[in-house]
């Protein structure tokens, strides 16, 4: 059995776990992380370890913080002024926040969806092709080609596109757009994608689809997701970790914290009481 | 006897207005609840019929009077004094009179002119007496009129509404009418001066020297109305402006969006809207003192021969003008372009310089081209710069290092000193302002559809 939670934080915070960790190996691990904007204590000794090749669901009411720390993983949080991170957050067991770690190289590893789909206002082409070309991964028009019909491919979205790989990214139906961009970052190939409430901008029909897909994901990528729907979270993760004001209350996987929290707040807030 | 009109018109509106609301407030009491409007709406609604009219009249008044007054009196002239005179000296005439009437002698005037004076006089105070009779009389009737309509349930929030948006509609339109009497007045004496001047000449000539003798004693040249080297120094000052300012203010907005602190920025951007402010005069003595100077001993010391006042000196000061208007144009563009963009590129591990030159440039250049074209339009109407700083020769060339002239400083040598108003010398300027005018219309028609067009997509 293998231990995935620190059994207490700095903070004094009480973290239980529950259940069974189905894989061994840790892709993310967070140890006694703090986020302050400002004078606000946003995210108080958060520590987590997230096991590789899984979804991950965070869950918690709004204004937790889920997506504050989900955004400390790729380091966005480096680009909102007046935001300060402590605690260690390692990947493969390399700190990412190390002086002598390249931002951008850890942003290829770990990628990211946001809430609302955000494509380029280029071609869908040049949306896929944006990532591999920064980085320099292609050599020639026929490997641009290969990446991009093979990251629209992965994202379940080559069929519907492939005729018009010229036209406007920004066309597209907003599922498409959502779909678009899980191709455009996993084009990069990272190991890591988060994705914040990628379905919330979505209709059902449209939502179905990227949770389908991010069940196909899993085969290859660590998945971290925020996501406000509880069915979701059961849906499509193996892992969940339930936060509350800024602290995580308990973490687990999917099927114990659903059926068996140990912690009240969780099972108040998963049977609806609150949140 | 204008001043004391419109002085009455105020009394009498405010006098009015305290009548209706008594009015008002007398029906308020009367029947509570269902009045229609409030006591004060009465007071506007009796103020407006009372005032707004009189004002009319009054305006009118004061228009018409003087010419109608004029005629009578050349009327009243002896026949000696009228007969065989024509349209200039009957002006002059009238102009004598009026400046004995107004006490202002010059010699000895003839007894008729002393005479028609007294008669003047006497005429233009009776018309005064008799417009504030006139418009008193309007008022009362107004005013009777306007009291009669007021019940309880007489609706005066919408009556006074329509006359507001009535004066609302005058006022705009007033704005038009001056607009395109401008263009009028342009065209009108643009026209005159294509018939002195064929139209393709002035277009296509190359040759513009326009000092010509207006009268028969002068010395000058024969004159010469081709335009283009006077379009081509404009184009070349204006070129040199804005490869000057569009760089520099483009990048000076990137880096107060993309990479200044909060502290920097809240310097940066008042010392640029300083330079904003700084009177184009300013900017004349900048030029002509410092850059000129510079620019030359530079250019000599390289060997190369600049001109005292090349268009280098006016092009550079007037791109220092122009920078913040850049700057500021596209700082609004670049921060229109979503959070979610940038996020996006920064997340798939663009750095800054990738994401400000692959995305945010790219979703916001519409909005940066329709900056830059006003921008130019501006160098090309501008005047004070190039008045004091570029030359006045006009000279086919390209080289910045030359001296050139511009339209607007031709405009301007074209109309100082003497000036006849039927000569081709002078009604060059105003279709050189034509031609000036709908190149600028042009630009920021275009401009402002670009810009237009990039706003539709992201609000």
């Amino acid at each position: 059995m293998e231990q995935l939670v620190a059994p207490t934080s700095k903070m004094g915070v009480d973290v239980r776990h529950t259940g069974e960790a189905g894989t061994t190996e840790i892709k993310v691990s967070a140890q006694n992380v703090d986020v302050f904007y400002g004078e606000k204590h946003a995210i108080k000794g958060v520590s987590v370890n997230v096991p590789a090749r899984s979804v991950m669901a965070f869950i918690g009411p709004s204004g937790c913080g889920k997506s504050t720390f989900l955004r400390c993983i790729n380091r966005m949080n480096d680009t909102i002024e007046g935001c300060k991170v402590t605690g260690n957050i390692r990947l493969d067991d390399r700190d990412i926040y190390d002086a002598n770690l390249d931002v951008v190289e850890l942003r290829a590893r770990v990628g990211m969806v946001f809430q609302k789909p955000n494509p380029f206002p280029k071609s869908i082409f040049e949306n896929v092709a944006y990532g591999p070309r920064i980085h320099g991964l292609v050599h020639g028009k026929a490997d641009l080609d290969a990446i991009v019909e093979q990251s629209l491919r992965k994202a379940a979205l080559w069929e519907e596109v492939k005729d018009r790989l010229k036209e406007p990214g920004t066309g597209l139906s907003g599922g498409q757009q959502q779909r678009l961009c899980i191709a455009r970052a996993i084009a990069v190939n990272p190991e890591v994608i988060l994705m914040d409430e990628p379905c919330s901008a979505l209709d059902p029909i449209a939502t179905a689809r990227v949770e389908e897909l991010i069940d196909e994901l899993r085969q290859n990528y660590t998945i971290i997701i925020v996501t406000h729907s509880m069915q979701q979270a059961a849906r499509v993760s193996q892992q969940t970790a339930f936060f509350h004001l800024g602290i995580l209350v308990e973490t687990g996987s999917t099927e114990f914290i659903f059926t068996n929290p140990h912690d009240q707040r969780t099972q108040d807030y998963i049977t609806g009481r609150f949140g | 006897m204008l001043g004391t009109a419109l002085l009455l018109i105020l009394g009498m509106s405010i006098v009015a207005f305290i009548v209706g609301r008594a009015s008002g407030r007398r029906f308020l009491r009367a029947s509570g609840s269902s009045i229609h409007s409030l006591p004060s709406y009465h007071g506007l609604f009796v103020a407006v019929w009372v005032g707004v009219p009189a004002l009319v009249l009054v305006l009118l008044w004061a228009a018409l009077s003087g010419t109608i007054v004029d005629s009578l009196l050349l009327a009243s002239l002896p026949d000696s004094m009228t007969t065989g005179v024509t349209g200039a000296g009957l002006d002059l005439v009238l102009s004598e009179i009026k400046n004995v009437a107004a006490g202002l002698l010059f010699g000895e005037p003839r007894p008729e002119i002393v005479e028609a004076a007294a008669r003047l006089n006497r005429w233009d105070a009776l018309a005064g007496w008799a417009m504030v009779v006139v418009v008193f009389a309007l008022m009362i009737v107004a005013f009777a009129v306007a009291r009669t309509r007021l019940a309880p349930r007489f609706r005066a929030r919408n009556a006074f509404e329509r006359w507001l948006s009535g004066l609302m509609i005058a006022a705009s339109v007033g704005a038009i009418l001056v607009t395109v009497g401008i263009v009028v007045s342009l065209l009108v004496e643009s026209l005159a001066f294509f018939r002195m001047v064929p139209i393709g000449e002035f277009l296509f000539g190359l040759n513009w020297e326009p000092q010509m003798p207006i009268r028969a004693d002068q010395v000058a040249g024969l004159g010469a109305f081709g335009a283009v080297p006077v379009f081509l120094g404009t184009i070349v000052i204006a070129t040199v402006a804005t490869l000057f300012a569009a760089p520099v203010g483009l990048f000076t907005a990137i880096y107060l969006v993309e990479y200044a602190s909060e502290r920097v920025r809240s310097v940066v951007k008042p010392v640029l809207e300083v330079l904003a402010g700084v009177p184009t005069i300013v900017y004349g003595f900048f030029a002509v003192l410092t850059v000129a100077p510079a620019i030359r001993s530079t250019g000599n010391s390289l060997g190369l021969a600049a001109s005292p006042n090349s268009a280098l000196a006016a092009g550079v000061v007037m791109g220092i003008m122009l920078i913040p208007f850049i700057s500021s144009l596209s700082d609004d563009a670049l921060r229109a372009v979503p959070r979610s963009l940038r996020d996006g590129s920064l997340a798939i591990g663009a750095t800054r310089a990738e994401t400000v030159r692959k995305v945010m440039l790219a979703a916001a250049l519409p909005g940066i081209m329709g900056g830059v074209l006003l921008a130019v339009s501006r160098a090309i109407g501008e005047t004070m710069i190039v008045v004091m700083a570029a030359g006045l020769i006009a000279t086919l060339t390209i080289n910045p290092l030359d001296s050139v002239t511009t339209v607007t400083v031709q405009i301007v040598t074209l109309l100082i000193g003497d000036t006849a108003f039927d000569s081709p010398k002078t009604l060059a300027a105003f279709a050189l302002g034509l031609v000036l005018f709908l190149t600028t219309l042009l630009l920021n028609v275009i401009a402002l559809r670009i810009v237009n067009r990039y706003r539709e997509k992201y609000d």
